[in-house]
């Protein structure tokens, strides 16, 4: 029972995935593409600390704008782009350690953790915007300000610093990347770590008296969720080519949120399938200058809010199971009655 | 003589100038079953907390098992074996009984294991109707008994309960007798209740609270007799 359905759930997985990896490419530019995987995953990171550990974290683009600077100021070090890529995920992951230990043994509550994030983000913000003088480098990489860091080595294929991947197999590697770490969450989530996770989400309360060590999970999930980011971050630098402050844009967090909460919290596709559809309504939107977009997105916010809370990919799910699912789940039940389990 | 698996020195407990548990000396044995009483506000709940580690004492010491725990987190006071049930009900609303069950199983167990003592517990408790049910779905007497077998499921060697029979049916209550009972032949076990029904019909030792204090202890019968007790308590009640 545990292997079939989680072998069912894998194999989902992967023929989903090949699926619109195949379509999508015909349908959309695959540079267009490339940007919506990313935001694909950046949403899920979010989606995974705030929808299965409850940590609503208002500043997921902190460690977006961290990933992706880590990366182009390693990159402009190093001429490389295997090491820098590591750095990108491990950087945000520490920062995040650090930081959510701070708050998860200060015992915050959700409000302040919501602040503290928030206002990391602004200081990053801030800082890097302020770092336009000679006197703001690190190694060979100047911070330049306003202006970001250009020019930094792409992805190269490892070992191999003159053979770039771009374009279309740069698209392909975001799409596999994807992939990985959605496989890796559902992982996650399956683990006895993630399980508890969800039971803290619930009541911290109650698994704190049961024993379990819960700031330092809430510690080891909110990096984790950086780290994720942080990855999304780094393929967006080398998307975009150029890191700019404004990767840590309080607007930037918020569209992370209103992802989130458009794709489904709580589940792990609705937060991807949330952000790529919103950044492509956004990519759209940004053709015509009739109306603003930022009104629409919010729009679209208030509107979900109201007709449904719990989200597109929950919405889905309900109707087709309305339309479609008695006699399926009568089936389950059946099998449930008689002791399986479903994810035990 | 028994093993002392519970002791405190000279427990004191401030909010403000209000001192809600006053120098509290309080020793239990292993196997023992315990009933704290007294009125509202003598402080029992806040003597619990204190020793299940949801508060910090001012003053004052607090041995398990010969270890000095006090000022020690509630997590690594339920490590060390310890069952606590608050007086609210502290049940996840969105997992179903099993999950609750096994998640408390898993701290003390690999996942196997796990698995299997969380069916054990379900079987034993009768909760097998409704192993699939989301908590936030139940009665509250069957949400007070899913609580009770995830604070038993670890099998710890002292259960800390707050008001477990609170608001259930003679059934459930019943039902909640027999389970204590069971309980008191691996473990100690401290009530701390309001109704006399239920504490009659499993006590024996009971520990009266009276503004912060300890007023007396000694068995259930000497103690529903005796006229100060009916005075602090019984009196006021009726």
């Amino acid at each position: 029972m545990i292997k079939t359905s989680a072998t069912r759930d894998v194999v989902t997985t992967l023929v989903v995935a090949a699926l619109l990896i195949t379509i999508m490419p015909q349908l959309i530019g695959t540079y267009t593409l490339t940007v919506l995987v990313v935001y694909g995953m950046l949403g899920l990171s979010l989606g995974l600390i705030w929808g299965f550990g409850g940590i609503l974290c208002f500043g997921q683009a902190a460690y977006f704008g961290l990933g992706a600077y880590t990366y182009a100021i390693a990159a402009v070090n190093f001429g490389e782009s295997t090491l820098p890529m590591l750095l990108a995920v491990l950087v945000p992951a520490l920062f995040a350690a650090i930081l959510g230990a701070m708050m998860f043994y200060g015992r915050l509550t959700d409000v302040y953790l919501g602040v503290i994030t928030l206002v990391v983000t602004l200081i990053l913000f801030k800082f890097i915007n302020s770092t336009a003088g000679p006197q703001y480098k690190i190694g060979d990489a100047r911070l330049g300000g306003f202006n970001g860091i250009p020019g930094f080595q792409t992805l190269n294929v490892p070992g191999r610093p003159n053979d770039y991947i771009w374009g279309d197999a740069y698209f392909y590697f975001c799409a596999i990347a994807l992939v990985i770490v959605y496989l890796l969450v559902t992982w996650l989530l399956r683990s006895s770590f993630g399980r508890i996770a969800v039971g803290i989400r619930e009541n911290e309360t109650r698994i704190a008296l049961m024993g379990y060590d819960v700031a330092a999970r809430k510690t080891v999930l909110f990096a984790i969720g950086a780290a994720i980011a942080g990855l999304s971050g780094a393929l967006f630098a080398n998307w975009a080519e150029i890191v700019t402050p404004g990767l840590f844009s309080l607007g930037q967090s918020a569209e992370i949120i209103i992802w989130c909460i458009v794709g489904g919290l709580g589940t792990r596709f609705g937060p991807v399938i949330g952000a790529a559809g919103l950044a492509y309504l956004k990519f759209l939107l940004g053709q015509q200058s009739m109306i603003d977009n930022t009104l629409i997105i919010g729009l679209i916010l208030v509107f979900f809010v109201l007709f449904l809370p719990k989200g597109i990919l929950p919405a889905v799910t309900d109707i087709w199971r309305v339309s479609f699912g008695r006699r399926k789940r009568r089936g389950a039940r059946t099998r449930r009655g008689r002791g399986g389990r479903q994810h035990g | 003589m028994a093993e002392t698996v519970l002791e405190t020195h000279g427990l004191t407990m401030r909010f403000g100038g209000v001192v809600a548990s006053d120098h509290v000396d309080f020793r239990l044995e292993a196997r023992e079953l315990r009933c704290l009483i007294g009125p509202n506000g003598a402080g029992k709940s806040t003597f619990f907390k204190c020793i299940s580690g949801l508060l910090t004492p001012t003053s004052g010491h607090v041995f398990m098992r010969g270890e000095e725990v006090t000022g020690w987190m509630p997590h690594q006071i339920a490590s060390l074996g310890v069952g606590i049930k608050t007086q609210t009900p502290n049940v996840m609303d969105q997992l179903d009984v099993f999950e609750n069950i096994w998640l408390a199983a898993r701290r003390f167990h690999d996942v196997a294991e796990a698995n299997r003592k969380a069916e054990d517990v379900i079987d034993r408790l009768a909760l097998g109707p409704i192993a699939r049910t989301n908590l936030g779905e139940l009665a509250h007497g069957e949400r007070q008994r899913v609580e009770l077998g995830l604070v038993t499921v670890g099998d710890p060697w002292l259960v800390l309960l707050d008001e477990p029979a609170a608001g259930m049916s003679a059934q459930d209550v019943e039902r909640m007798t027999d389970i204590i009972h069971e309980l008191t032949r691996t473990a100690a076990v401290v009530i701390v209740e309001h109704d006399m029904q239920f504490i009659r019909s499993i006590a024996q030792k009971v520990t009266v609270f009276h503004q912060g204090a300890v007023l007396m202890e000694d068995h259930v019968d000497a103690v529903m007799s005796d006229p100060t007790v009916r005075n602090v308590y019984l009196g006021k009640k009726a």
